[in-house]
């Protein structure tokens, strides 16, 4: 399963300054140890003991994972994976 | 409609189909036309609700001065409302939002700090955390905390939706402060605890979120997830090309945050209507399209918009 995951600037030390890599996992855990995998450290910025970062925001084909099933939410080939920090509005 | 004053209009704005844009008579989309409020925007019956409610607990004094971080429409408002009932307001607003916005403001009288581009909101909401520090004579209402914010719409923009559209099966509005989703949302289930309440969120050019680090983000503390039942990021070329299309198939002549919601009202509509469910989509207009007219997003290509609202706060 080959996915593409966009890196939010914050994140891109990691990735050698790739704003998109391509990463494989059939589920949103399985990606971000590939992630981790290819790009060490960078698991621990998104993921604490509960889950995802409180401030990180993961979106599949632009909608919110944490409505999906979260981590394990089912990811599938050609999918999309968008990485944000939370912000504000108003 | 006669009211005794500006104030007082505040809300009951009209609800209006779009026959053209819903895919079929069983899926139907509703527009509720928040632009038809004194300034013009959504942010006026928060405005008026969180000065009302700091009036009756005390908070407020005549004469006081109002801060309070804004990415422009809650600051008009607050400033229409300030104006109106006697105090000064300082809004607190990042560099890179549309000239209108800064124009408005001054227009009601408010006084601008500006906050570094770099950020967004969230920088916003720092540099005003900072000033309110420094001076603690002054109100912050604080919009994304602020109950009253939420209430507003659980008491006014919930019943209004309800009573005008009994059938409602979706609601569809913007996440900024989260007060609409929340108060409307919480009305909604009460009353009809399987509809769906459905976030559209704006995202931004790469500027807005250069934050130092990761725990620099913001989640508004009105935020609760469990009123959600699903959360979608628009981008500005689907937000923009929305916003065109509200405009040429309807006649709705709105901002772009509305382009991103219609763009996840739509998805949702197809989906309903591949499904062969009836759904009554209601989404929020948050603003009408004028302070947006100098951003470019209503004229040339969609690539020729997207890159002219890159890096700027355009919901």
């Amino acid at each position: 399963m080959a996915v593409e995951v966009r890196i939010p600037t914050i994140l891109r030390p990691y990735t050698g300054g790739e704003k998109l890599v391509t990463v494989s996992g059939d589920s949103l855990q399985a990606v971000v140890a590939d992630l981790d995998a290819n790009y060490p450290g960078i698991g621990e910025r998104l993921l604490d003991d509960s889950g995802l970062r409180r401030f990180v925001n993961v979106y599949l084909n632009d909608e919110d994972v944490r409505f999906l099933s979260g981590l394990a939410t089912t990811v599938s080939d050609g999918d999309s994976i968008t990485i944000l920090p939370a912000v504000a509005g108003g | 409609m006669r009211f005794n004053s500006l104030l007082d209009s505040v809300g009951r704005t009209p609800l209006v189909g779009l026959p053209t844009l819903s895919p079929s008579p069983d899926v139907r989309l509703w527009a509720k036309l928040e632009d038809r409020n004194p300034t013009g925007s959504v942010k006026d019956r928060a405005a008026l609700a969180m000065v009302l409610a700091a009036e009756k607990n005390g908070t407020l004094h005549p004469g006081a001065t109002l801060l309070e971080p804004t990415s422009g429409n809650t600051g008009i408002s607050l400033a229409m409302v300030a104006r109106q009932r006697g105090y000064r307001l300082i809004c607190v607003m990042p560099e890179n939002t549309s000239p209108e916005r800064t124009q408005m403001l001054r227009m009601w009288g408010a006084e601008i700090i500006y906050s570094p581009a770099a950020g967004g909101s969230n920088e916003a909401v720092r540099v005003a955390k900072d000033v309110a520090a420094e001076h603690p004579e002054w109100v912050m209402l604080y919009q994304y905390g602020n109950e009253a914010n939420t209430r507003a719409h659980y008491e006014s923009t919930g019943p209004e939706i309800l009573e005008d559209l009994p059938s409602i099966t979706h609601f569809v509005a913007g996440l900024g402060t989260t007060g609409t989703l929340m108060g409307v949302g919480r009305y909604l289930r009460e009353h009809k605890p399987d509809v769906q309440i459905i976030a559209a969120e704006p995202r931004y050019g790469e500027l807005v979120y250069g934050l130092r680090n990761l725990d620099e983000g913001f989640i508004p503390e009105l935020y609760d997830e469990s009123i959600l039942t699903s959360r979608y990021s628009v981008g500005p070329q689907d937000a923009v090309r929305r916003t065109r299309e509200l405009l040429a198939a309807e006649g709705i002549f709105a901002g772009i945050s509305t382009g991103a919601i219609l763009h996840a009202a739509l998805g949702i509509a197809a989906k309903a209507d591949r499904a062969g469910t009836p759904a009554d989509i209601a989404f929020i207009v948050c603003d009408g399209g004028w302070k947006y007219l100098s951003t470019g997003a209503y004229e040339g290509t969609l690539d020729d918009a997207e890159s002219a609202l890159e890096g700027q706060l355009w919901a």
